[in-house]
This record gives structure tokens, C-alpha cells and sequence, in this order.
């Protein structure tokens, strides 16, 4: 099982992701999906720069990835795949629900008409629906924020 | 000449709690202005740290040499000739530039630097 994590966190590669989950899963690379990142090198070079030497970091658009979500499962790799929003993880799990088929819920913050569910996890109402009807059509979706931390399965969201 | 505003951001309540460290050893408050990336998405703790920078020239401290905060500080102040940005972020640094805030904002940046990278020891 190569694709080890499939986490939305809208602060992208940052310390949970590369110490907190990175090491538990002896994670060996990183494929960011996001295509404001995909297209500008300078913030592609920062990103590099959170993430040590033996984890390599791939950037690819939505579009672009959902092509390649069975060859990065099936490479030998322990990779994590992470999108910064619902909406581009939802688009991958529809490209190959098999590979994107467990979602974590690792970070989404307060912005204007979200609600907390939990202390990093914040949506509107509809978010929420989403997610569940994503669950209902057979994605597996956990809130957690670090390995430590306590599972939430979507339905016991409030 | 006018005095450089310092800008400390970090992780959870790191940089207010150095703030408040370096104000107490300096006797100077309201220099330093805390940021913390706490139930910040991306566009938020720009925003947080672009308010706490202001106009003004500045030097922004940064715990971590990556990840969100310093993405943040780098998105937001990259082209600003009159800021000035150091990561590591330790008390040694934050006292030394609280006394050196009339010089211009890359040299109070370094000599913050240098301050601050030789209170790490291991003794």
C-alpha cells in the first residue's frame, strides 16, 4: 500500500505532515496537488524546503494527478497525497476511488460562514453534506489531525 | 531615525510567550508584536502577518527555517526592500534586537542573527 495518507490540509506540507505523519509512516514521498503550487516553482522551492532529503516532493494540478493516482500506488514508495481543499481530494477520489478511497481530514480552518467541528476542522454546512454523501458512495473519511489524535468518522461530525 | 517594528511569528503560542519573555528581560513593550499560525488556513495567517508588519520597516522572526509560518511571512513580505526576515527565533535574538532597532533593517536582521546563533551552546 504505497499511497499511505491521502489528507486534505489547507496549510499544504508543513510540520503535522512531515514529522507528525512523516514519520510514523516512514513516509518517502510527498505528492502535493494543488495548481496554484503546480505552476509557480518559487513556492514549489519553499515547500522543498519544509520536507527533509529522504522524502521526495512531487507537484502536480488536479488534472494531472488523476492520471497518475495508480502508478503512484503502485510504486514501491510510501507516499502521502495531499490537496489543500474537499474539493480537489473529492476530484481525485472520483478519478480512482480504489487509490483515493480512505480521506483524512487533517486541517481546515475558520474562514467565513465555516463552523467548528473539531479544533482544525472547520466547514460550512454543505462541506459537511459533501463530505457525507462522499461517504455514503463509499470513501472512508476520518477526521485526524496527527497519528495521536483521536479518529472522527464523518458521521460523528456536528 | 525612525525605530524598526519587530514581528514574531510562530507556532501555536510560541512568539507570544517570547514576546512576552523579551519585553520582561528589556523593559521595552509594545515592540514586538506576536503572530501565531493558530486556526490559520494559508490566506489567513498572510493577512495576520501583513497587519502585524504594517508600513514601516520591520524585522519579522520566524520559529522554523519551513513550513506555514515562514510560507506566510515569505508569500506576504518577499518584495519588500524594507523588511527583513530571520527564522530561528530565540530569546537571545529578540533581546538584541529590541536594542538595535535604529539600524537600517538588514543589519538589525543579521546582527539579530549572529546574537541569537551564539546563545546556542552546549555547555
Amino acid at each position: 500500500m504505497p499511497l499511505l495518507l491521502c489528507r486534505v490540509d489547507d496549510r499544504l506540507i508543513h510540520g503535522q505532515v512531515v514529522l507528525g505523519w512523516g514519520r510514523p509512516l516512514g513516509l518517502e514521498r510527498i505528492v502535493l496537488v494543488d495548481d496554484e503550487v503546480a505552476a509557480n516553482a518559487w513556492e514549489q522551492e519553499l515547500y522543498r524546503m519544509a520536507v527533509p532529503d529522504s522524502i521526495d516532493v512531487v507537484f502536480a494540478t488536479v488534472e494531472a494527478a488523476g492520471p497518475q493516482l495508480g502508478a503512484w500506488h503502485a510504486d514501491r514508495r510510501r507516499t502521502a497525497l495531499l490537496t489543500g481543499g474537499i474539493e480537489e481530494m473529492a476530484s481525485l477520489h472520483a478519478a480512482d476511488h480504489d487509490v483515493v478511497h480512505r480521506i483524512n481530514l487533517g486541517g481546515i480552518h475558520h474562514q467565513p460562514g465555516r463552523s467548528e467541528r473539531l479544533p482544525y476542522l472547520y466547514l460550512t454546512d454543505g462541506e459537511l453534506a459533501f463530505l457525507r454523501r462522499l461517504a455514503a458512495d463509499g470513501a472512508e473519511i476520518i477526521a485526524q489531525d496527527v497519528p495521536t489524535a483521536p479518529r472522527v468518522g464523518v458521521d460523528a461530525l456536528r | 531615525m525612525s525605530e524598526l517594528r519587530g514581528v514574531v511569528v510562530g507556532h501555536g503560542s510560541v512568539a507570544q510567550a517570547l514576546v512576552e519573555a523579551a519585553e520582561e528581560i528589556s523593559g521595552l513593550r509594545g515592540v514586538l508584536v506576536p503572530v501565531s499560525n493558530t486556526g490559520c488556513d494559508r490566506g489567513a495567517l498572510e493577512a495576520r502577518v501583513a497587519a502585524a508588519v504594517g508600513e514601516g520597516a520591520a524585522v519579522v522572526f520566524v520559529d522554523l527555517a519551513a513550513g506555514s509560518c515562514l510560507l506566510a511571512v515569505l508569500r506576504r513580505l518577499r518584495d519588500r526592500e524594507d523588511v527583513r526576515i530571520v527564522t530561528g527565533v530565540n530569546l537571545a535574538m529578540l533581546v538584541d534586537f529590541l536594542f538595535h532597532r535604529t539600524l537600517p533593517p538588514a543589519e538589525a536582521a543579521a546582527h539579530a542573527a549572529t546574537s541569537g546563533g551564539s546563545a546556542i551552546k552546549v555547555p
